[in-house]
């Protein structure tokens, strides 16, 4: 079964981050995929862009128009993903749970089921 | 055997896992990945000799090769600690004795031991026993190939370090639950994949029929073996109505029965007139004979809808009650006999019990439906979409649902 966490982030609460909680991000991001890839339950991550780079396309009179920035006006943001295949939402979420950014007030992850997939190589 | 051999992949993954159950069981299990890999090696020089030298006999060929190759490979593994007691291992004959179906049976049974996680069981089956390759597996459960390969590396390890003797040959009543399991899921899988990729399904739905008919010749007195062998030819055999040109999913009712694959049918419900007099029936036997009287009907009116609900009461009673999934399957079935209302009565109730059952709006709305309770219905299919996780399901509901909208408005 396959489960994509989102990593809803705030860019104030990055702004400021301790020294300490810089570093378990990163080592506590790593050591998570080491995990994942070694139990065989990894598929992918990505990181996104800041949210100030977005494009959005939606119908407008002449066809579609561009416009800059995002869909939704919020303060969080999508900072990125993991795209899980493991057995059972319950092991999605306890798997969530060893993500660095659920040690950090004010950042959260979010755990969807993924319903179609098409690895784009087959 | 004199007939030249032309080899085809067929050939390939009938041949392989044999050569590598024999190795396996003279060497033991712990060399699992040496075992793979010499007959790796004997696969290749199958292919350069073959074509110009075809052998007579091509398993007992593939066979010694791949035993030849395994001692080169140990013989130059200077590192292994072991080396001289392998050394000493490697004067002893292969046993001959072995039927071929006893190879891909003690294979299977090793690939599915009860330690590993289903998943692992599943990729160590199609890799070893049915000879798929990551890349193939990987594919049919769109996974990337990097993904696969560590589950079956992680499982070989595991298979490794757990203790215990490989299971013996000509014991297929050992592990034969989980054997059966993993056959199970695997070909329910294939059925439950998302939609949009019918191609990839079925290869695992061939896979998963392909060993069970293997294992039904090894184990020919197992009810539940031919139980199992039943419901998937005639679950397969109604595949080709099941889903739509564009990927949606059509149920029972709707299906045309025309598309059926009536050689998979038939040959299902012979194998249920063989066996299933006199047998006491497990699970897989009771859902096979279920799939094999939708499959003597020609349509849902027809259908022996009393023998289902007798045969869905047995089922429930059988798995204790412990199984919401089929006595959902249980009130499909009511309803066809006692009427919607009773039917939806007893989905209160077996709500009540198992509150987050998945699909239990969805036969809800169904039922709402047929009792023209259209309000409710829609309701209900709304409920249903939010809570499935299947594709093809989702088009489906939406599908219902506007149906019912466009009829109010």
């Amino acid at each position: 079964m396959k489960y994509l966490i989102l990593m809803h982030v705030d860019p104030t609460v990055l702004e400021n981050l301790t020294e300490e909680q810089q570093k378990l991000l990163g080592e506590g991001h790593g050591a998570f995929m080491a995990e994942t890839k070694e139990n065989g339950e990894f598929i992918s991550t990505q990181a996104l862009g800041d949210p100030s780079r977005s494009k959005v396309v939606r119908p407008g009179g002449d066809g579609p128009e561009v416009t800059d920035g995002p869909f939704v006006e919020a303060k969080e943001f999508l900072g990125g993903f993991y795209l899980l295949d493991v057995e059972d939402e319950a092991r999605a979420v306890e798997l969530a749970r060893k993500i660095p950014d659920v040690q950090i007030p004010g950042l959260a992850v979010e755990i969807r089921p993924v319903v179609f997939s098409d690895l784009g190589d087959g | 055997m004199t007939t030249p051999v032309t080899p085809d992949e067929g050939l390939w993954r009938e041949l392989a896992p044999q050569a590598l159950a024999r190795l396996l069981r003279t060497y033991g299990r712990d060399q699992f990945e040496l075992c793979e890999d010499a007959v790796q090696d004997a696969l290749l020089d199958a292919h350069r000799q073959w074509a110009t030298r075809p052998p007579d006999d091509p398993q007992a060929w593939l066979c010694e090769t791949a035993r030849r190759r395994y001692v080169d490979r140990v013989r130059s593994d200077a590192r292994r600690r072991a080396r001289e007691t392998r050394v000493a291992l490697l004067e002893e004959p292969l046993d001959g004795e072995a039927e071929p179906g006893d190879d891909a049976l003690l294979l299977l049974q090793l690939c599915c031991q009860p330690d590993l996680p289903r998943s692992a069981q599943v990729a160590l089956t199609l890799r070893a026993v049915a000879g798929l390759s990551t890349a193939q597996i990987a594919n049919a459960y769109t996974l990337p190939e990097a993904t696969i390969a560590q589950r079956i590396t992680r499982a070989k390890r595991r298979l490794k370090d757990l203790d215990g003797d490989l299971p013996r040959p000509g014991h297929a009543e050992e592990r034969l639950p989980p054997v059966l399991d993993v056959l199970y899921v695997m070909f329910t899988e294939a059925h439950h994949t998302t939609s949009g990729a019918p191609v990839r399904d079925a290869d695992l739905a061939g896979e998963a029929i392909r060993l069970t008919r293997l294992l039904r010749q090894a184990v020919p007195d197992s009810t539940d073996v031919a139980g199992l062998l039943a419901l998937m030819l005639l679950t397969e055999g109604r595949h080709p109505a099941r889903v739509g040109e564009l990927g949606q999913l059509i149920p029972l009712d709707e299906q045309d029965r025309t598309l059926w694959n009536h050689t998979l049918i038939d040959e299902g419900l012979a194998l249920l007139d063989e066996v299933v007099p006199g047998a006491q029936p497990g699970p897989y036997l009771l859902q096979a004979c279920i799939a094999g009287v939708h499959a003597q009907a020609a349509d849902t009116e027809s259908t022996d809808w009393d023998e289902i609900h007798a045969l869905y009461t047995v089922l429930d009673a059988d798995t204790g009650g412990r199984n919401p999934v089929i006595a959902l399957n249980r009130i499909v079935a009511q309803a066809m006999v006692q009427g919607y209302a009773a039917a939806l009565s007893a989905l209160d109730d077996l709500v009540a019990n198992h509150p987050d059952l998945p699909r239990a709006d969805a036969v809800r709305a169904h039922l709402l439906e047929r009792s023209g309770r259209d309000a409710e219905a829609v309701a209900a299919y709304r409920r249903a979409i939010a809570a499935t996780v299947n594709a093809a399901e989702q088009r489906h509901l939406r599908d219902r649902l506007r149906r019912l909208v466009h009829v109010e408005e």
